[in-house]
């Protein structure tokens, strides 16, 4: 049995290694500033905490097999421990571990210490059962007052956010349900939502945020290559959580500039 | 035939040291006293020990229920009018006087209620000596101090109700404002706490006209009190936070 | 509550006392462990449909017929919920704990017994109240185990979010209630009913174990219970502690200024210390084995104490990773990510220590030793997940992912598991005088630990694909198509490691009257509970109280006459 074991252990801890190198179901390409750091921390970790499983599972492999019942072994060394391995060990899986950590944290720290800075691009993001809105500010810069009684989704985007348009900053508010960012800008991203708590994540762009309730949750990424990306909802929000998702497509300034002006036309 | 060495190395005081012995008790964990009469003593130390660890994880509601009421009392909710973080904590206008009387109450009936658990320590001390034929101690006069805290225990409660409507005259109902919400929760939890201990007094009244052991009946009494102590001791919190942290 | 007399005498007569309102811990114990078994072929049913509808989404299912979306988070929401109340939390502290930890520490019961019956039947009144939900207008709550407000705490957000909710909460309310009365009982006989010589440092880490998640159990469950009674005030009384304005479907409740992120802080200072409760248990029981089944001492007592004591303490400091993207303050986010990482330490001794154990051994293999051994391998396995969900930056791109889910199972769904495994066929014969069939119990073994690898590993690739959790199917987003082959995968695996369960369940029940007879000490082992009869007598040691002289691992001590020197032998030498 001890073969046995040793056999199972080691053929599961292959499999398991093997996808983890062979990147045969990986994260999507990455298409953020982010994504670079995230993408070397995560290498980082991976390569770090996988030494430690093969190790483990190798040794545990092994001592079973070699230290069966039946195997040519000398007696049992009858021993309580051995505490200057165990201060060793332990000092260097503190080391391990909370170094690891502290490497990563400067990427988080410019990620979620700081504002956006100037010049970024701000969209307000709504989330609501189930169904995701884009607002854009318009050339004045500031987003309108919004009203609860005012939302009806069936009315138009606009209507959907409950837009106040007694409120003059509310006039070129641009409300869409497709997101449209220039590329290799940062983007201010105000997080909203309606009911329920959401969550806003686009994989390519190693970005998420939940969407909570009575707040609005700045934050800030910026895109890297043009193209189209899916949107999902990470936080359960109801029974269409499922296909509560979107799309954001990165596209160049001016195409983003021509978009923006002809969403504004129509509302006219 | 094989010899063995007559001494072996098994650690015999306490693997890689002893550490300290479980209390010592007289013949085995069970409770008996070897005679045939339980051990009261130890029952009473289990019983307190019991109390004091059930009474953490009440601390534990009442913490969560503060750090809630701290939390939400300094949180801002996003106003989407404009557009900025307002506060909206609207402190409740608490019938102080009524909360005093109240608290007044309940101060006496905890000096009653340890009243009454220093009166039944004493009966179940002298118990054996009572039982000596022969030997009269006189009639222990018994003043009701269990009944008297019970009766104070309820006063505190009826206060309570009270100082709800009260509370209900000013317009400070259930879900009026996030205040509110807290001054009726804490007030109610206590109130529930409050309520099963004046159910524990009332059986240790109604059990000493059963004529059951007094020992057991002083076990009771005795660790009801503590538990009505600390119940004081918690009111004078939850005032202390809805009042100076209004 | 006054502790009950418990001299050497037969116990209650009568079916109802013996067996039903016993106060007896042995019997209060199996009560606890056939509830927790029962919990666990619901929750194993519940998590079959979910398999099968994630990969078959318009399929008509025996029995239950067309799984809509918010079916599909019922049952989600119900499988988690009972998994982690009524079978982690039950079984391994309260089934094999109040069985075992009286007689291992020698003493009669524990120290309030008929708490201890009111608290089993609390809890089967928590589960009773839980299972009621199904059945309701609306049916369950959809809103996961978590229950994240406001989702949780509005009427109207989804099918089963009135009365199903109400009943979900009630019955957790109930359930802490029935926790906080059993860990009272833990502590306080572990503190108060050791037989003489049983110091604390001489306790076996089962006893160890179960002490610290009492403790876990007491500080915590008060405040899931706080968080509780807030929902239900919110859900029914209209009060705002964590529903702030919010508009759902059009209509704007009435609700203002309250704060979601409270739930989760509430719940979260619960939830845990609650995963260590589900796991602390399982652990003392792999050290148990693994030192009686490798005939040598544990490496390193002392510092396996150590571990547990950090692991207990650390737990209360560490809630703030299941939030890292809730919208708290990254500050805190950084605090709380250095503590969770400070916590895989503890872990890791443990894990070095029982490997040490197994080093320079006489290992033998029967079916409890399996498990025991197979739990450190999927401790390994799901542990060291937790160092990228531990970095919050990591956590950006895993968090609510498969990833996570992979992670929490392979822990708490199958190493605890495996724990109660490897509980059960090691106190089987003391418990029923019988031996469990070993081929079957191998058998089973192989399958489970390939079967559950199979299910959950995978589910690691998936998270890091970027594939949500809690999606009843994935035909919406593009980029989750090529993924649709290893969920295939995972269900299958699924299917047949819950088909094995069988074996197991066929193997207990058999087992119990026809198994092989068993002696009072099949395994060879040290403690306390083999040295009495199998079953024991009604109060453990037939009249007799214990005396204890040493630790309990004394195995293949050099000059013995025998390779384990029982805790009750003075000498430690037979004359001959």
């Amino acid at each position: 049995m001890g073969l046995a074991l040793l056999v199972i252990i080691w053929l599961i801890t292959f499999f398991s290694t093997y996808f983890f190198v062979a990147q045969t179901w990986w994260l999507p390409h990455g298409a953020a500033t982010a994504a670079a750091f995230i993408d070397k921390q995560f290498a980082l970790t991976y390569v770090l905490m996988g030494i430690v499983f093969v190790a483990a599972q190798g040794a545990l492999g092994w001592l079973v097999w070699k230290y069966r019942a039946g195997g040519n072994n000398g007696p049992v060394e009858y021993s309580h421990g051995n505490t200057k391995l165990e201060l060793i060990w332990t000092t260097l899986t503190a080391i391990l571990f909370i170094g690891l950590n502290l490497m990563g944290s400067h990427v988080w720290a410019s990620e979620r210490f700081e504002p956006a800075g100037p010049g970024s691009v701000p969209v307000e993001v709504t989330g609501m059962q189930f169904a995701w809105y884009f607002r854009y500010p318009g050339a004045d810069g500031k987003f309108g007052h919004t009203e609860p009684k005012l939302m009806d989704p069936s009315a138009g985007n606009e209507a959907a956010l409950g837009l106040d348009t007694t409120d003059p900053a509310s006039k070129d508010d641009v409300v869409t349900g497709t997101m449209y960012l220039p590329v290799n800008r940062e983007v201010d991203l105000t997080l909203r939502a309606v009911d329920v708590i959401h969550s806003f994540f686009v994989p390519s762009f190693r970005f998420k945020q939940d969407a909570v309730p009575g707040l609005a949750i700045h934050m800030h990424f910026t895109p890297t290559e043009t193209g189209e990306y899916e949107i999902a909802c990470a936080e359960l929000c109801g029974l269409g959580h499922y296909k509560m998702h979107g799309m954001v497509h990165v596209v160049s300034q001016e195409d983003f500039d021509k978009w923006l002006a002809a969403r504004e036309a129509e509302k006219q | 035939m094989a010899t063995f060495s007559s001494t072996i190395r098994v650690p015999q005081a306490g693997q890689d040291g002893g550490g300290t012995p479980p209390p010592v008790r007289g013949g085995g964990g069970d409770g008996d006293r070897g005679d045939g009469y339980p051990d009261y003593g130890q029952r009473l130390r289990r019983v307190r020990v019991g109390l004091a660890i059930g009474l953490t994880s009440v601390t534990m509601i009442f913490v969560s229920l503060t750090s809630a009421y701290i939390v939400r009392r300094g949180l801002p909710t996003f106003d989407d009018h404009t557009r900025t973080y307002i506060q909206d904590w609207i402190p409740v206008q608490l019938p102080l006087t009524l909360l005093l009387i109240n608290t007044a109450l309940l101060a006496f009936s905890s000096l009653t209620a340890e009243l009454a658990r220093r009166q039944i320590t004493r009966q179940a001390a002298l118990a054996p000596v009572r039982s000596i034929p022969g030997v009269s101690l006189g009639h222990e006069s018994g003043f009701p101090w269990l009944s008297v805290t019970v009766v104070l225990g309820l006063g505190f409660l009826s206060g309570q109700w009270v100082a709800w409507r009260e509370l209900a005259d000013r317009g400070f109902y259930l879900a009026t404002s996030a205040s509110s919400s807290f001054v009726y929760l804490l007030t109610a939890v206590h109130g529930v706490h409050l309520i099963g201990g004046v159910l524990v007094l009332l059986y240790a009244a109604v059990v000493s006209l059963l004529h059951k052991p007094i020992e057991g009946r002083r076990i009771v009494v005795d660790v009801t009190a503590w538990y009505w102590h600390f119940m004081f001791v918690l009111w004078l919190w939850i005032f202390a936070l809805m009042w100076f942290v209004r | 509550m006054v502790a009950q007399d418990a001299h050497a005498h037969a116990g209650p007569q009568g079916f109802i006392r013996k067996y039903v309102f016993s106060l007896d811990h042995k019997v209060i114990g199996l009560q606890y462990y056939f509830l927790a078994l029962v919990a666990v072929f619901v929750g194993m049913f519940l998590s079959l449909l979910m398999r099968i509808h994630m990969i078959w989404p318009t399929a008509m299912l025996p029995l239950v017929g067309e799984i809509k979306p918010e079916t599909y988070l019922q049952l989600l929401t119900m499988h988690g919920t009972i998994m982690v109340f009524f079978v982690l939390t039950t079984a391994p502290q309260s089934g094999f704990g109040n069985y075992f930890l009286p007689i291992q520490i020698g003493a009669p019961d524990m120290a309030f017994p008929v708490l201890n019956m009111l608290s089993f039947w609390t809890t089967f009144v928590a589960f009773v109240v839980m299972l009621a939900a199904f059945f309701v207008t609306g049916g369950a709550p959809l809103h996961g185990w978590t229950g994240y407000a406001p989702l949780s705490a509005l009427t109207n957000s989804g099918p089963g979010e009135q009365l199903g909710a109400d009943l979900w909460i009630t019955s957790i309310a109930i359930f802490c209630i029935a926790s906080l009365m059993g860990a009272l009982n833990f502590i306080t006989t572990i503190l108060d009913l050791r037989a003489k010589g049983m110091t604390m440092m001489r306790m076996p880490l089962t006893c160890w174990a179960w002490f610290i998640t009492a403790i876990l159990g007491l500080l915590a469950f008060g405040v899931l219970l706080s968080a509780g009674i807030l929902l239900l005030l919110d859900r029914n009384l209209g009060t705002s502690f964590y529903v702030p304005l919010v508009v759902v479907n059009g209509q704007v409740m009435g609700h203002k200024g309250g704060s979601p992120l409270l739930w989760q802080h509430l719940f979260w200072f619960f939830g845990h210390p609650e995963v260590y409760i589900a796991i602390l248990p399982g652990m003392g029981v792999a050290s148990q084995l693994l030192s009686t089944f490798a005939r040598k001492p544990i490496f390193g007592y002392k510092a396996m104490v150590y571990a547990l004591m950090s692991i207990g303490v650390l737990g209360f400091v560490v809630w703030g990773h299941h939030m890292f993207m809730s919208g708290m303050s990254p500050y805190s986010a950084f605090a709380f990510s250095i503590m969770t990482m400070a916590i895989g330490v503890p872990s890791a001794i443990k894990t070095f220590n029982w490997l040490g154990t197994l080093y320079k051994a006489k290992i033998r293999f029967q079916t409890p030793m399996l498990y025991a051994i197979g739990f450190v391998s999927l401790f390994v396995s799901g542990g060291l997940s937790g160092p990228f969900l531990a970095q919050p930056v990591l956590d950006i791109p895993l968090h609510d992912t498969a990833f996570v889910v992979g992670h929490f199972h392979l822990i708490m769904g199958v190493a605890a598991i495996f724990g109660m495994f490897a509980g059960t066929y090691y106190w089987f014969p003391k418990m029923f005088g019988r031996m469990m069939n070993e081929s079957l119990g191998r058998i089973h073994f192989v399958i489970t630990l390939i079967g559950t690898y199979s299910i959950f590993m995978p589910m690691h690739y998936l998270g890091m694909a970027g594939q949500p959790r809690r999606y009843s199917q994935f035909t919406e987003l593009a980029y989750l198509q090529h993924l649709m082959p290893l969920n295939r995968f995972i269900t299958y695996a699924a299917i047949v490691t819950i088909a094995a369960q069988f074996i197991f369940v066929i193997n207990l029940f058999w087992s119990m009257f026809k198994g092989p007879k068993a002696s009072d000490n099949p395994w060879e082992a040290t403690t306390l509970e083999w040295t009495t009869a199998t079953p024991p007598p009604h109060d453990n040691f037939g009249g007799h109280t214990p005396v204890v002289y040493h630790g309990p691992y004394e195995y293949s001590v050099p000059g013995a006459a025998k390779d384990y020197v029982m805790q009750t032998d003075p000498a430690g030498v037979t004359a001959h």
